[in-house]
């Protein structure tokens, strides 16, 4: 893999136009990652998720290297209906249209960032790789006192020009003072067999809103990670919801600081897996100053021989009294294959604080499907029905009453 | 005369802080095969077992000391201790406790163990370990004559060594990791317990576990066997006398259940926790495991840790037998600059398979305390079940509580429950107690006991009143 990395990193940068200095430190970033390699179960972060291992048995050999010089056509049928919304399109890691149509083109800016390296903060390789390997950065700047009118949606979309390809982006977005974002992540692959690294990182000013959707649907055989830093300052609210269900191999990963008093960060997220897909949401939550508060709800419905884990983290720093923090996981294992495995942390240094986790896992409950079978329904129903009402408890902890009906939709849940 | 001033004054820290002047056989210092035979040869044992050790020994140096705990200590020295210190007395093993060194029988008063059977009317048999040694048994012929065989693990190994050979590291084999594999190298020590088919044990079993020489890790091994349709309830209690240095514990304990067989194992470990700026004190990292062999059976583990400048164990139970059941139950208490890192691991083998964890941890002062577990149910174990809680309660911001299970299922039909909380004494439950007329060191005292209730009562009586009082002793200091 090392010729492979050296030789495709030669020619990702002969495409860019870097100075020898920016040159250095993405070669800093590549060698870092030579050395560590993609993680691996050894690392107690990926515990229950050998990247490594993935990785070898489902692509094989990856190739680092993504000719961007021609564009794609941007296939519209994608795109959303019924939700008037703003655009950015990525087609196979290379970004096709920014379009800001129904907002104030003053209030918002965009930063092409791509020759300015900026490292990112975070301790496995993955970081290493894409600092190494991106070769287009924006930053996307909501200014002060602006709310957009419509939400965001980023089309993720790969094609089957692409194959065995490791793809990285980078965005970046600051939320100035009393600015909100709705943000949707939409995922459409009809490719096979790459690996999607994705980093995003947030920097919310003073009473900013963040709502972040993403949505991985539509089944497809890629690998994909995705790590959201957001930094929180005083009144800022972040809510974050991950609906992990298409891809073969998917691992979110968000890492929320609340830097500023009364700021508060909300993570949901639902597994629906089934095959042998693997999927995993690991969350950290870091409670760095007084009265901060963090939710967060994961359910999970695993089928077949799937397999789903759930790492969260609640930190409590000694200046942090009165935290709430709460963390509440659920699986219904459906298949006597399918697995779940979590580990529901809490590492606590203050004492004024109310801080709780519970995780639970088993089948479905036997006297619910009893009771609802005696009502007339056919076990198939009955069990349709407790699966969806067990997942739309966490859909409806969406805020946002628009994107709320349109996941809703997506996933075919009823009310 | 001010010396003894400060003698008395550190002493009412830690009442069991005295340590006994007494001439000591110890090996030569440091950790190498000539040792190991040193010991297997004081011990007088047969080859197999040396063996055993040496074996042991040739897969430790292979091994690299673990670093992902939570609690860092300092690097050890291991060629800079001994391990094998005994009293000079014990040379020629008494026959009776009426040839034992008075001097030994008087620390075990103080310590109020009296070894004396005469003195004794509770009814607990006790198997008195000091440093690398058993002292004293109590009991034993009345034992026998059920066919309860209760002894020191070295005389074990010389009369009944077709048991030993066949249990010992059954549970705790001998590659497991860097502390099991050192203690089964140079192991000195233990209890050893046969219950046979049938027998109910007509009392309590009990070893208690005496540090006294410095500069000394203490190496024991705990062997209990409870065959068919038995059952034992065994205590185990620790102390160590107040030193500046740290001392290394690194015991094992192995259970091994037979069919429908039942053992409770209890631990009050108080070893000496190091004063209040957190010098020197006890490194207690035991490995402790059993094994529900058999279908039925049950294996159950109470624990108080009060004790010990860090605690690092994890009492576990390998629930193989269908139907078996495993339990956890446990209060960690941690003060000054106390660090623990405890919990337990339910590994779910059989079908129909049941466990229960309930960890209650109190951190106060400078402290750190993490309670770390595993529940594992594999994709045969169907139908079974865990329930865990593990409440946490702080006092104060400069001491930590952290909670690390790990949860995992593979088997559709089995169901896990978890629920872990965090907080700290509320104002009204103290407002409320003051009011009546305690104090506030009396009223956390109060509250602390409710909020460890459900595992003080699974406590054999005798011990919970102790373990009870050591509750309230241990967090004095930590109000106000």
């Amino acid at each position: 893999m090392k010729e492979q990395l050296q030789k495709d990193f030669e020619n990702t940068i002969r495409n860019l136009s870097l100075s020898q200095k920016d040159i250095e430190i993405k070669k800093f970033s590549l060698d870092n990652f030579i050395n560590k390699g993609f993680p691996n179960r050894r690392e107690e972060d990926w515990k229950f998720s050998d990247l490594n291992q993935i990785i070898n048995k489902n692509i094989g050999e990856l190739s680092f290297y993504n000719d961007y010089t021609s564009t794609n056509k941007v296939d519209t049928s994608v795109f959303v209906d019924g939700l008037v919304h703003n655009k950015i399109v990525f087609i196979n890691g290379r970004i096709e249209k920014i379009d800001f149509d129904y907002e104030k083109k003053d209030q918002i800016e965009i930063i092409d960032q791509s020759e300015i390296i900026n490292k990112f903060e975070n301790n496995n390789s993955l970081s290493d790789l894409n600092s190494a390997f991106n070769n287009k950065s924006f930053k996307i700047v909501v200014k002060k006192g602006y709310q957009l009118s419509k939400p965001l949606i980023i089309y993720h979309t790969t094609n089957s020009k692409i194959w065995s390809k490791n793809i990285n982006l980078r965005l970046d977005f600051e939320l100035q003072e009393d600015s909100s974002l709705r943000l949707i992540d939409l995922f459409n692959d009809t490719s096979e067999k790459n690996f999607l690294n994705i980093f995003y990182n947030f920097d919310l000013k003073e009473n900013a809103i963040l709502k972040n959707y993403k949505i991985d649907k539509i089944e497809n055989k890629n690998i994909k990670y995705s790590f959201n830093n957001i930094e929180q300052n005083k009144n800022t609210i972040s809510e974050t919801f991950i609906l992990s269900s298409g891809s073969n191999f998917f691992k979110s990963e968000v890492n929320c600081n609340l830097k500023g008093e009364h700021s508060s960060a909300f993570v949901n997220g639902i597994f629906s897996l089934d095959k042998n897909k693997h999927h995993e949401i690991r969350t950290t939550v870091n409670h760095l100053t007084e009265n901060t508060k963090s939710y967060q709800l994961i359910k999970s419905v695993l089928e077949d021989s799937s397999k789903a884990a759930y790492q969260g983290k609640i930190f409590v720093n000694s200046d942090a009294q009165k935290t709430d923090g709460y963390q509440l996981s659920k699986a219904i294992l459906l298949n006597k294959d399918s697995e779940f495995n979590a580990k529901p942390e809490l590492e606590i240094y203050a004492d004024d604080v109310k801080c709780s986790h519970g995780s639970a896992s088993g089948s479905l409950n036997e006297d619910s499907i009893f009771y609802l079978m005696s009502r007339g329904l056919n076990y198939n129903q009955a069990r349709e029905l407790l699966i969806n009402g067990f997942l739309l408890d966490v859909v409806e902890k969406i805020t946002d009453s628009e994107i709320k009906n349109l996941i809703k939709n997506m996933i075919g849940i009823k009310e | 005369m001010e010396n003894r001033q400060k003698e008395i004054d550190k002493l009412k820290d830690y009442k069991y802080g005295f340590s006994t002047d007494i001439e000591n056989t110890r090996a030569p210092k440091g950790l190498n095969e000539e040792v190991i035979k040193f010991i297997s040869n004081i011990k007088k044992e047969p080859q197999w077992m040396l063996e055993f050790r040496l074996k042991a020994y040739e897969r430790f140096k292979q091994l690299k000391e673990p670093n992902w705990q939570k609690p860092k200590y300092p690097n050890i020295d291991y060629q800079d201790l001994y391990y094998y210190s005994a009293p000079k007395s014990m040379d020629d093993k008494p026959k009776s406790l009426d040839e034992l060194d008075p001097k030994l029988l008087e620390t075990y008063k103080k310590l109020g163990i009296p070894l004396q059977e005469q003195a004794r009317l509770n009814g607990i048999a006790v198997d008195a370990v000091f440093d690398s040694v058993s002292v004293a048994t109590t009991f034993r012929e009345e034992l026998i004559k059920q066919g309860i065989i209760f002894c020191p693990i070295s005389e074990a190994i010389q009369n009944h060594p077709e048991l030993v050979k066949k249990y010992l590291g059954s549970v705790i084999p001998l590659t497991d990791h860097f502390f099991a594999t050192l203690n089964s190298a140079v192991f000195t020590d233990g209890s050893f317990v046969y219950i046979p088919e049938g027998v109910r044990c007509p009392m309590e079993l009990s070893t208690y576990f005496r540090i006294n020489a410095s500069n000394t890790g203490q190496f024991e091994r705990t062997l209990i066997i409870a065959d068919k349709g038995s059952y034992v309830s065994y205590l185990e209690g620790c102390t160590a006398p107040m030193r500046d240095e740290n001392q290394l514990h690194a015991a094992n304990v192995e259970l091994v259940a037979l069919d429908d067989a039942e053992i409770k194992y209890s631990t009050v470990q108080n070893w000496y926790p190091g004063d209040k700026d957190g010098k020197g004190g006890i490194y207690n990292f035991v490995t402790k495991r059993g094994l529900c062999k058999g279908k039925n059976s049950k294996i159950s583990w109470t624990q108080v840790e009060t004790g010990s400048a860090i605690t690092w164990k994890y009492p576990s139970c390998i629930l193989k037998g269908d139907n078996s059941v495993g339990e956890f139950y446990s209060i960690a208490i941690t003060n000054n600059h106390q660090k623990a890192d405890t919990g337990t691991k339910m590994i779910h083998l059989g079908k129909n398979t049941k466990s229960k964890i309930i960890s209650k941890g109190i951190s106060a002062g400078f402290s750190d305390m993490t309670y770390r577990g595993l529940v594992d149910i594999s994709s045969k174990a169907s139908n079974s079940n865990n329930y865990t809680q593990c409440d946490s309660l702080l006092m104060g911001n400069k001491c930590g509580a952290h909670t690390v299970p790990y949860i995992k299922n593979k088997n559709s039909e089995s169901n896990i429950a978890h629920e872990a909380t965090t907080s700290k004494i509320s104002e009204e439950q103290l407002h409320y107690c003051q009011q009546r007329g305690l104090s506030a060191e009396e009223a956390v005292g109060l509250i602390v006991n409710g909020f460890c209730k459900e595992v003080l009562q699974q406590l054999p009586m005798e011990f919970a009143v102790e373990a009870q009082k050591l509750v309230g002793i241990s967090l004095e200091g930590s109000v106000g």
